[in-house]
């Protein structure tokens, strides 16, 4: 059903999958997400929507390897499928003219960025994307944002491209050069989205930021997503993956994000060993 | 085929002198080690011998007892004439799911309650027969698909594959109807696989019951959420005439105390969820991890809360604490689960509430801080009211909670329908004599109306919507109501 049509390494461990989802494509709009599951096994993970190819159904999502699950569908090859591809989940952006729109993404947090400057854009909005990464190298999605924004500003933490800096070094010489900026979405890393709400916070720009907590169903029944909005308990799968950012708590975000890192690291290295097993297992035979 | 039958006929007095027979379980001490099953299941010769204290009232009560109209009596007398499979079949003339409904009914609110036989010598063990005649069918591979009368050509759309929505299809089927039932998550069951622990009932069963669906031609497409991906309008525009939302439960419910999104407190849905449909129990082999701390409190005293509490054993817990705010009377658990998790070990903490919980530098639950409760005036569900004892606070560590005190509902229908009415509670509404809401041909049972409740409810609806949808697609008019028209069940 879910079948991967091309896969493109985009940078060292992220990968660019184009899965045929025809049935999800035609419905999902910018801001959605996913939920994937590899095999039996498989534990549901949810992933941004990097693109939406309506004409030919197919689903367009960057997966980072951070551990076993990330690492064992980046080593699916074309032609392989997935066991589940559930979706489109969560509320769209909020897609409306609001004038000029400055959307900015930072490391894997760069793919989802594309379908939603593409939609501002096509709302008439004047769209500015600022897209960061540690390095160069690790910069991602730079040709397919330069040709939906209006204006594409980069940094790099290392200074190897663009603006020595982060993110927010390009926004805060926006806010201080003055310009009108009507609305911003962010999504990205939690420090980095921390960070960008910081920055519109004094001039008060409204910020949106795309979470991406635990979930397990992400359909709105297990609650692993709770975020605190506004002093109130949300659920990022069913009120979000969007919220105002400015109202957002972050830290007990990063906290609850690590919630499982002791098994995380223990599935990984087994993974990681089974990996190498397997490939002496490969030699000793040759 | 026909268990060879040696007993004697007996008369009255012979049959109430039979004591209830016990189903053999499992030994507490090495059952919280596994997840197996905890009854072994009645013997053919316990099941003959339970089956033959039957009296064969003339006017028999258990049946009114039955949200899905059993004929109890019937099937009891086959089971005393070693007839199983048969008795199996009739038992599945008004109920599809046998081996599930016999393992998570509660029989003594129901059926058992009203015997003649409760009071003075014990009910007949109703459920734990027809768990056993449905596991006879089963695993003497006597499973037979019924005739089916020619097609209707009507087409009608479940949503959710749980109690409500698998009661409709297998009811709708037998009348020839096309069923397509859609599913959000990856595997059918609803809270038969996501929530019911393999313990209290395995997965293989329900398994099978769904498969026994399928062989009756109902499609089931799984991963497929209703609203997001086709919305109720568009099945109608692809040709349903009926559709039933039957999507459960919905967003848990938290008390809103200090504290409550710290790491190690769950609801019970994504604790069970986490265990049973992605079977975290068996990490790293299976991908989806569960933490279980040594301390674990559960709140609550329904059967999600002893669900959770039993599974927290399995997992390791050292000290599994139930903690609920009445006392043991109120707790609405069925008596077999309060009974197991007391063998087990599970250590109750009566008339105690949480009011804040106590993290750690890193955000972990280290401890809970409770108050004592006293019973007071009886409130609207009619039990004794819990009141707060002031200055009896008190702090119990634990590393681990799990909060079982019942869910909101599922936003993603009734956001996407227009013309759906919900109540201010998300439930929707409709007619009780019909399960039909607001919109015609639209009907909904199960706890997206009732608000968290049974399987055997969730059936009862779906019996009740199968036989209106049957009605409203073949263009016979409905009966007059029996029921005054109300609204959806108050929480």
């Amino acid at each position: 059903m879910f079948r991967i049509l091309d896969k493109r390494e985009l940078c060292e461990k992220v990968q660019q999958f184009r899965i045929e989802a025809p049935h999800i494509v035609q419905k999902a709009k910018a801001g959605q997400f996913v939920i994937l599951r590899k095999d039996d096994s498989g534990e549901r993970v949810p992933m941004s929507i990097g693109g939406l190819d309506k004409k030919n159904g197919i689903l367009t999502v960057v997966i980072q390897e951070v551990g076993k699950t990330s690492g064992a569908i980046n080593r699916m090859e074309i032609g392989d499928q997935l066991a589940d591809v559930v979706g489109p989940l969560g509320i769209p952006t909020r897609v409306e003219k609001f004038g000029h729109c400055i959307c900015i993404g930072g490391g894997v947090g760069v793919p989802p960025i594309y379908p939603i400057a593409q939609a501002l854009r096509a709302a008439g909005n004047q769209v500015t994307t600022i897209i960061g990464a540690r390095s160069k190298n690790l910069l991602i999605f730079e040709d397919e944002l330069a040709s939906t924004s209006d204006r594409l500003l980069i940094s790099t933490d290392d200074g190897s491209y663009g603006t020595h800096g982060f993110v927010t070094t390009i926004l805060q010489k926006l806010i201080n050069d003055g310009e009108e900026i009507d609305m911003v979405i962010s999504i990205g890393p939690v420090p980095m989205m921390k960070a960008v709400v910081n920055t519109t916070r004094a001039p008060k720009i409204k910020t949106y930021v795309s979470l991406n907590p635990i979930m397990v169903d992400g359909t709105g029944m297990c609650g692993a997503c709770r975020v605190t909005v506004g002093g109130k308990t949300r659920f990022a799968c069913v009120d979000g993956p969007d919220f105002d950012g400015h109202e957002v708590d972050f830290d007990e975000m990063t906290k609850r994000m690590k919630m499982y890192t002791r098994y995380e690291k223990v599935a990984y290295e087994r993974f990681l060993e089974g990996e190498c097993r397997l490939a002496k297992k490969a030699e000793e035979l040759h | 085929m026909t268990y060879e039958n040696k007993n004697k006929p007996l008369d009255k007095k012979e049959r109430i002198k039979i004591p209830r027979q016990e189903m053999p379980t499992q030994d507490p001490k090495e059952r919280i080690k596994n997840f197996r099953e905890v009854p072994y299941g009645l013997t053919p010769e316990l099941a003959m011998m339970e089956a033959r204290r039957c009296l064969a009232c003339p006017k028999p009560l258990c049946m009114s007892g039955c949200p899905v109209e059993v004929n109890i009596p019937e099937f009891i007398r086959l089971v005393t004439e070693g007839k199983f499979v048969e008795a199996a079949k009739v038992i599945k003339k008004t109920n599809a799911l046998p081996a599930i409904c016999g393992r998570v009914c509660p029989q003594e609110e129901q059926c058992e309650k009203v015997c003649i036989m409760t009071k003075k010598y014990g009910a007949i063990a109703v459920g734990n027969l027809e768990r056993f005649v449905a596991d006879y069918e089963r695993t003497q591979g006597k499973i037979e698909i019924p005739k089916l009368p020619p097609s209707t050509g009507k087409k009608v759309a479940v949503v959710g594959a749980g109690p409500a929505g698998l009661t409709v299809a297998a009811d709708l089927a037998m009348l020839g109807h096309k069923v397509v039932i859609f599913e959000a998550l990856h595997k059918p069951g609803g809270v038969l696989i996501y929530g019911i622990p393999e313990f209290r009932l395995p997965k293989a069963i329900v398994k099978s019951e769904v498969e026994y669906l399928q062989k009756m031609g109902v499609e089931v497409h799984t991963s497929f959420v209703v609203g997001k991906l086709d919305t109720v309008d568009e099945l109608f525009e692809q040709g349903f005439d009926a559709v039933f939302i039957g999507t459960g439960a919905g967003l848990p419910n938290f008390m809103k105390i200090e504290g409550e999104n710290l790491n190690g407190i769950y609801s019970a849905n994504e604790f069970l969820t986490r265990s049973n449909l992605m079977a975290a129990y068996d990490f790293p082999n299976m991908d989806t991890p569960i933490f279980v701390g040594e301390n674990v409190a559960v709140l609550g005293g329904g059967n999600t809360a002893m669900d959770s509490v039993r599974t927290s054993l399995r997992l390791g817990a050292k000290n599994a604490y139930i903690v609920y705010r009445r006392s043991h009377t109120e707790m609405p658990a069925r008596t077999e689960e309060i009974h197991h998790a007391e063998q087990e070990g599970v250590q109750f903490m009566f008339l105690t509430n949480p009011v804040k919980y106590i993290g750690d530098e890193n955000g972990w639950v280290k401890a809970m801080e409770c108050i004592k409760m006293e019973l007071g005036e009886p409130d609207s569900s009619g039990r004794r009211r819990p009141v707060e004892i002031p200055g009896s606070n008190f702090v119990l560590p634990v590393d681990t909670v799990v909060v079982a005190v019942g869910n909101s509902s599922n936003p993603l229908i009734p956001q996407t329908t227009p013309g759906l009415k919900a109540n201010k509670w998300g439930n929707i509404e409709v007619d009780p004599n019909t399960q039909m809401s607001s919109r015609p041909g639209v009907f909904a049972g199960g706890d997206i109306v009732t608000g968290g409740a049974t399987v055997i409810l969730a059936a009862g609806a779906g019996k009740v919507a199968a036989r209106a949808i049957h009605k409203y697609v073949m263009g016979i008019p409905f009966d007059e109501p029996k029921v005054e028209a109300v609204k959806s069940a108050a929480k």
